[in-house]
């Protein structure tokens, strides 16, 4: 069947903001989505309100909108736009869930739009926990034994049948948000009760425990002739009880025979047949009783996911592009295979390698929280790696993690690895619960002389992967105790996946010098083709990962290359937006006719799509890896400046490898982070910096602080998302802080700044090519200074600095870009307190509000600072001067407080933020507004406001309590303000603080009579109260701010929401705007009913 | 210890190609020198099936699979009574295994078939190779490099063009498979059969009578079948000179006959078709297969190096056939049924093992013929 012609609008939904469960794997989808659809001649009108994503930049749809992915505002752009279908499959669990309210509530068919990938009952049989238990008793598959429960009672009973351990479901969530494996009826009671609440209708499945089982996934596609193909298959290595996201998963499948392999084969050709995935993809999870190969479904997700971004990277088949085809009625077999050119997609791919998925934790983050894994997802990012065999890709794929190990490595200390000490009794009890530290544990514990039978025995890992475990232990013992390390033991050492690193630590060696022998020796990686068919065709796509077998298949263009080192697996602190800046770099480069060479380990993102680049080297970012790839490459330059932290950090080295480092020069990078040789810098040029010091030890930081004054802020040198950044008041915490968060040394001095309280803070983004500088953006933030800057929410153009302080900030950006030397980008965080602009740091890369900025200003500074790195003046581009939009841009971060509910979700130095998005429009409060909602915040329009403030806020909450009770709210707090409060005229209710007695705050929030909790803790008196408020207005979805300019920026929103009609429009008109373009007028748009919104 | 000896007691070897091009590996022990055809298959599970299976009967296999013999060996996974194929040839080949229905390791099973496996080899070199320059001779061995007895066996080594191994592999003698009471009543010729073909026409309600490749069609009549099934098998079909005539008489007496891979290529010489060589053929779960009447895709499995000449308009050199199925990546003839005979071939295997089941419906097919042929017998009985 050929595409469809009777549809020719196609509206595609996007996934919204990062958050744990929900990743970069979306923007890549979306992306290939949007691209085969324009393709194919469609137009395609986008909704995502995520604006560090390669997809929501202006050319990738005829008409982007950024704007909360919510059944509000979805059906605002439907009213407006008009599409013919939509295409809800793209963007995980957000989408389908509004694509699914949209029909229940009768939009869809109001404007007679037609679901296309996945209908309305096939959502909602897959997602149904109960309905999809009976759509497979009816093909005769087997369900984990479990029952449905709408509420507490229900689940109490339930228990009684499944007995303990029970794992819960909830149904319609993602990454398994609100479930969990209770052990006993106090847990269990806790995690139905908070499943209920995240279950948009209430429901969660409570199961028989699997525990121990075997887990596998495949990912399956159907079209509309039926035909079905199996695209891969992946067995995690870490069993049922450990949610897919938090395992090291492996594909292919490695201890399947084929009668197993196929009897699995089958149910997921009856599944999709039975579910109705009419033409798309699907991802099917399936536990495997290693006694008896017993088979159980466990879920089906009738949509692109994680899984399938996985699946695609691992076999070269792009499941979205192919979806959104299947999806405007194409069949598989009329769709070329894009790899190899010749054959058609209806097969499936033969691998013959080995792909390893590791996931990355962010623990260090939330001190706090429960490191043990379930079957809720936790991890917020991954690494992929490719290798000839499990072990070589498994040692990759930690190495790529980026988290200091260097392969299966175990920690320095027993701490590193999450564990007391090395006893056996110690390393039993740790290996029965996995946490992210477990496979370092495993290592101890076979180096303790555990037997790999015990081993399995208390961790349900299947024998075959212990048993690689053991031979990369036994290479390591024969390779340290060898005399001489020949060309043959080098090899297999090397083809065993250890990095130079790894071998140089085992023999006491240099990594340097071990490369040294080892080139010698002339044992170097070859590099082999993804080609998804096993080496049976030819293919020409150059996706290409490492290895040390004899032939290498990388080929040689002949024209001139860049290598453009990517971001790595994301972490809070980088993120989807320096994927974003990677490719918009090699967009620019192959536009330019240079050959783009990426290299990168996350498969989330689009960066590691085939045919983003000219030539993809799948691989990890360290040292070894990427030399050897320049190496054979020989590239006019490598680009570090757009990827973070990651390449930023192997700047150095490969410099001092002869490698040329394009832009900015490493020795401005190594300025910019030294703060001695900075400091210099600023004073030569007259730029105010907070008064500061460098500490290598607790006494000088306290000498230090006595001598600036508290509060301070104190950090370690040379860290990413202000990890371990604390503002500290006295001396007392600044010693607790250096015994708790950081150990100070000559190499790894602690800074400490003065805090400057109640400041404005502005992060200012902008570009050199050297001769002229221009600026970006100029952003101010929202939340007061001390909160990370990943963190605050922030306005473009900024709406309270006066003039004259931008001026200044100008002023400064241009002068450091120029002394700095900076050709690319710089970005220049400033703080204004009393009239005073001081500068707080200096980066001269990439930084994570660049793709916000782009799109604000609609200039991708990131493809531009690509062509300045290769020599082009921003003349020639035609960037000249500052583009100051006539609207307003917020950028609003995303918590993951949610997943872990142990964690104080105050926001501080720190960064903890997983994703942000945006909002434009051409007020402030407006554009607050749809940042809020699209962030999950849904703010009320009337209803009771809670007020909690320190003593030293209370003035400056005066003005915000009377905007809120003007507008017709209510007001609550606690007895001391109330008072204030009623004293200066506003009328207020006093509420007991939580020690007081009852009713107190908490219950207020729990009963539902709260509709927004103002709470100030920052500062020395936090009050203990606070921490139960906070969590209470998390569980139970009250919007919450910890900042008074917070609430303030709060009190504009409202006030926007209530006094104005919603309406939509989309980037390119607002992008029109900026060329002197008058818009059309919004009248006859559908106005939606006011938003009560809850995302 | 001498210096060609490594870890596990392997000792160093190749695999030398008829065009020079050199493999290092190890071999787990020092096996004379093994001559044969060298051939890929991408099958990435189902090993133990692959080199039970006799259509792979005098052949070197190289699994692009990088990592063999994880899930071990056992009872079950057998295609016929031992390993069929020459020699292995695998990236990683593990040395130990799990998996509940496991009775035994790979390495061992294979040494005790005397099969030697070359391990460690750049099998996605040699893929290559064999794709592009297709398939040739090779001789494995025990060395570093060639000696001139592993040149001299090379030089020495058929090509598979006008080999009749059908002959060599079938049985020798009549043997009956599944329940003898059962109601229906199938001669399977044994041009190489694999058990999985026997088990579904079992499970389907058959008995079925095994017989060897150069049974005459008389003979075949005589048992009074109710359908006649043409098994797969290796070697060049061309050379199996008697086949043909016989399944021509079989098909004239209207007994449906159902051929596969082999058989299939039987089939079609019959009624005047012909095969040829193909550069590097199809081995391996995830061939693409069009049937030309529904415009469905099947996924089959597949394991030959010879095609029925012909494209999607006819079978070449016979009117009498029309072609059903067409292989979606190279265009190659993949399923062909007599026009108006009850007799159909498919080229790949339905009855996998390993491989996908999508191809499974053509043996209700076949049982459809079957059953009708056997009512109609009835009242003349």
């Amino acid at each position: 069947m050929p595409r469809r012609t009777d549809i020719k609008r196609i509206l595609l939904i996007g996934s919204g903001p990062i958050v744990i469960g929900q990743a970069a794997e979306f923007d890549y989808s979306g992306t290939q989505a949007a691209r085969a659809l324009q393709e194919e001649g469609f137009e395609v009108i986008l909704v995502n309100s995520n604006p560090a994503t390669i997809m929501t930049d202006p050319e990738f749809a005829d008409r982007t909108y950024i704007e909360p992915v919510t059944p509000e505002f979805v059906e605002l752009v439907i009213a407006r736009e008009r599409p013919d279908a939509v295409l809800p499959t793209m963007g995980g669990q957000t989408a389908l869930n509004v694509a699914l309210a949209l029909a229940e509530n009768g939009v869809l068919e109001r404007y007679g739009v037609e679901l296309i990938g996945a209908k309305r009952r096939a959502i909602e049989v897959a997602e149904d926990r109960a309905q999809f238990a009976e759509a497979m008793g009816r093909i005769g598959l087997k369900v984990p034994q479990g029952r449905i429960a709408h509420s507490w009672d229900e689940a109490a009973s339930i228990a009684e049948f499944t007995g303990f351990p029970a794992i819960i479901r909830p149904s319609f969530t993602l990454g398994g948000s609100g479930g969990g494996i209770a052990y006993n009826r106090e847990e269990f009671e806790a995690i139905v009760r908070n499943g209920l609440d995240e279950s948009p209708n209430s429901q969660v499945l409570i199961e028989r425990s699997l525990l121990g089982w075997k887990e596998f996934e495949l990912e399956v596609m159907r079209d509309h002739a039926d035909n079905v193909v199996i695209v891969c298959s992946i067995e995690n290595l870490d069993p049922m009880g450990v949610h897919t996201g938090d395992s090291i998963t492996v594909a292919p499948a490695m201890t399947l025979s084929d009668r197993e392999y196929q009897v699995m084969r089958d149910a997921a050709v009856a599944i999709i047949r039975e579910i109705g995935v009419e033409a798309g993809g699907c991802n099917i999870q399936f536990a495997v009783n290693p006694v008896d190969g017993e088979l159980i479904v466990i879920e089906m997700n009738p949509r692109v996911s994680r899984s399938s971004a996985l699946a695609s990277k691992a076999t070269g088949f792009p499941i979205a592009r192919i979806s959104a085809k299947l999806a405007v009625g194409y069949t598989l077999d009329e769709i070329p295979n894009d790899i190899t050119g010749t054959t058609p997609a209806s097969f499936e791919p033969a691998l013959d390698y080995v792909v390893v998925k590791c996931p990355r934790f962010a623990f260090e983050k939330f001190a706090a929280a429960d490191p043990r894994l379930t079957t809720q997802m936790k991890s917020v990012g991954e690494s992929m790696a490719i290798g000839r065999t499990f072990k070589e890709a498994f040692q990759k794929g930690l190495r790529a993690l980026e988290n200091g190990r260097i392969g299966w490595a175990i920690g320095a200390t027993e701490l590193d690895d999450r564990l007391a000490d090395s006893s056996p009794e110690t390393l039993r009890a740790a290996l029965r619960q996995p946490t992210p530290e477990r496979i370092f544990q495993l290592k101890r514990a076979f180096q303790a002389g555990l037997s790999s039978s015990e081993i399995h025995e208390l961790t349900a890992i299947d024998p075959w992967f212990l048993a690689q475990l053991e031979d990369l232990l036994a290479d390591e013992r024969e390779y340290a105790a060898a005399d001489v390390v020949d060309e043959r033991l080098m090899r297999r050492m090397k083809r065993a996946g250890f990095s130079d690193r790894q071998l140089g630590i085992l023999r006491g060696e240099h990594e340097d010098d071990v490369r040294a022998h080892r080139w010698l020796l002339d044992v170097r990686p070859v590099y082999k083709m993804v080609d998804t068919c096993a080496g049976e065709f030819p293919s020409s796509t150059p996706y290409l990962y490492g290895c040390y077998d004899e032939e290498s298949e990388a080929p040689r263009s002949g024209r001139p290359s860049v290598v453009i080192l990517g971001s790595g697996p994301n972490r809070i602190g980088q993120g989807v937006e320096f994927d974003y800046c990677c490719v918009r770099a090699v967009l620019a480069l192959r536009e330019q006719g240079y050959e783009a060479i990426m290299i990168n380990s996350n498969p989330e993102t689009v960066s590691t799509d085939f045919d983003t680049s000219d030539k993809l080297y799948f691989e990890p970012l360290t040292f070894e890896d990427v030399l050897e790839i320049v190496e054979r490459e020989q590239p006019l330059g490598v680009i570090v400046q757009l990827g973070g932290q990651t390449p930023l950090k192997l700047t150095r080295r490969l410099e001092a490898a002869g490698v040329k480092i394009l832009g900015t020069s490493p020795d401005a990078i190594d300025i910019a982070e030294d703060r001695r040789r900075f400091d210099a810098i600023a004073r030569k040029l007259g730029i105010r910096q907070p008064e500061n010091g460098t500490a290598t030890s607790v006494d000088e930081a306290a000498e230090i602080a006595g001598r600036i004054g508290y509060p301070v802020l104190a950090r370690p040198s040379y860290v990413l998302g202000g990890r371990a950044m604390e503002i500290v008041f006295d001396e007392e915490s600044l010693r607790a802080y250096f015994d708790r968060a950081v150990q100070a040394s000559e190499e790894r001095p602690v800074l400490i700044d003065r805090f400057l309280e109640d400041a404005y803070e502005a992060d200012v983004d902008a570009i050199s090519d050297g001769e002229r500088v221009v600026i970006g953006g100029i952003m101010q933030h929202i939340e007061d200074a001390g909160i990370h800057s990943g963190d605050s929410a922030c306005v473009l153009p900024p709406y309270l600095i006066t003039a004259d302080d931008i001026a200044v900030m100008h002023e400064h950006t241009v002068s450091l870009a120029k002394a700095l030397g900076v050709v690319g980008l710089i970005n220049v965080q400033y703080a204004v307190k009393d009239g005073v602009v001081y500068v707080l740091e200096v980066n001269p890369r990439a930084s994570r509000t660049i793709p916000f900025v782009s799109k604000a200003i609609g200039v991708p500074l990131a493809s531009v600072a690509a062509r300045v790195m290769l020599g082009e003046t921003l003349e020639k581009i035609g960037f000249l001067s500052e583009i100051m939009p006539p609207y307003v841009s917020v950028k609003e971060a995303v918590f993951p407080f949610n997943k872990f509910r142990e964690f104080d979700p105050v926001l501080g130095p720190e960064m903890r933020s997983t994703g942000e998005v945006m909002g434009i429009a051409d007020s402030f409060g407006s554009a607050f507004a749809r940042a809020q909602l699209g962030a999950g915040n849904g703010l009320p329009v009337e209803g009771t406001v809670f007020l909690t403030v320190n003593d030293p806020d209370k003035p400056a909450a005066v003005p915000i309590a009377r905007r809120f009770h003007e507008m017709g709210f209510n007001l609550v707090a606690t007895f001391g303000t109330a008072r204030y409060l009623r004293g200066l005229g506003i009328p207020c209710e006093g509420v007991l603080k939580v020690h007081e007695g009852r009713p107190h705050g908490v219950d207020l929030i729990v009963n539902g009579d709260i509709q927004l909790l103002v709470n100030t803790p920052l500062g020395k008196h936090a009050q203990k109260d606070d921490y139960k408020l906070r969590q209470a207005a998390i569980a139970y979805h009250v919007p919450y701010t910890t900042t008074l300019s917070g609430a303030s920026a709060a009190s504009d929103a409202v006030l926007a929401l209530r006094s104005r009609q919603l309406s939509v429009r989309s980037l390119q008109e607002w992008h029109a705007q900026l060329r002197g373009e008058v818009l059309a007028p919004l009248s006859g748009a559908h106005v939606a009913p006011l938003a009560q919104a809850r995302a | 210890m001498s210096e060609s000896v490594l870890r596990n007691g392997s000792v160093d070897g190749f695999l030398l190609l008829e065009d020079g091009t050199l493999f290092h590996g190890q071999l787990p022990a020092a096996y004379p020198p093994t001559v044969a055809e060298v051939v890929f298959t991408t099958n990435m599970t189902g090993y133990q099936e692959v080199f039970t299976d006799p259509s792979f009967r005098g052949q070197i296999v190289v699994m692009t699979a990088p990592q063999i013999g994880n899930y071990g060996i056992n009872e079950e996974d057998t295609e016929s009574s031992r390993p069929q194929v020459a020699g292995v040839v695998t990236r990683e080949l593990s040395r130990t295994y799990s998996n509940w229905r496991a009775t035994g390791g790979l390495p061992e099973w294979l040494a005790a078939a005397g099969v030697p496996v070359l391990d460690g080899v750049d099998t996605r070199r040699l893929t290559r190779h064999l794709r592009s320059g297709g398939v040739m001779s090779g001789v494995m061995a025990v060395g570093s490099t060639p000696t001139v007895e592993a040149i001299t066996a090379l030089d020495a080594c058929p090509p598979m063009e006008g080999l009749d191994l059908a002959s060599v592999i079938s049985t020798e003698v009549r043997y009956s498979w599944g329940d003898p009471a059962a109601a229906l009543h199938v001669v399977a010729y044994d041009f190489g059969i694999k058990r999985n073909s026997l088990r579904l026409l079992e499970s389907a309600g058959c008995r079925v009578t095994v017989v060897p490749a150069a049974t005459p069609a008389q003979e075949v009549l005589a048992l009074k079948p109710d359908g006649v099934f043409l098994s797969n098998g290796p070697g060049d079909p061309a050379a199996v000179g008697y086949a043909p005539a016989a399944v021509r008489m079989l098909a004239e007496s209207g007994v449906p006959i159902f051929g596969i891979c082999l058989g299939h290529q039987l089939l079609a010489i019959a009624y005047g078709g012909r095969t040829e060589k193909m550069p590097f053929g199809h081995r391996g779960g995830n061939q693409p297969v069009r049937d030309l009447s529904t415009g469905r895709v099947l996924i089959t499995a597949q394991n030959h190096g010879f095609a029925v000449a012909g494209s999607d308009g006819a079978i070449e050199g016979s009117d009498e056939l029309e072609v059903t199925h067409l292989n979606l990546n190279d265009g190659t003839v993949e399923g062909l049924r007599h026009r108006s005979l009850p007799l159909f071939g498919v080229q790949y295997h339905p009855e996998a093992s390993p491989g996908p089941h999508d191809a499974r419906g053509h043996f209700e097919e076949f049982l459809e013929a079957v059953r009708e042929r056997a009512t109609q017998d009835e009242p003349s009985a």
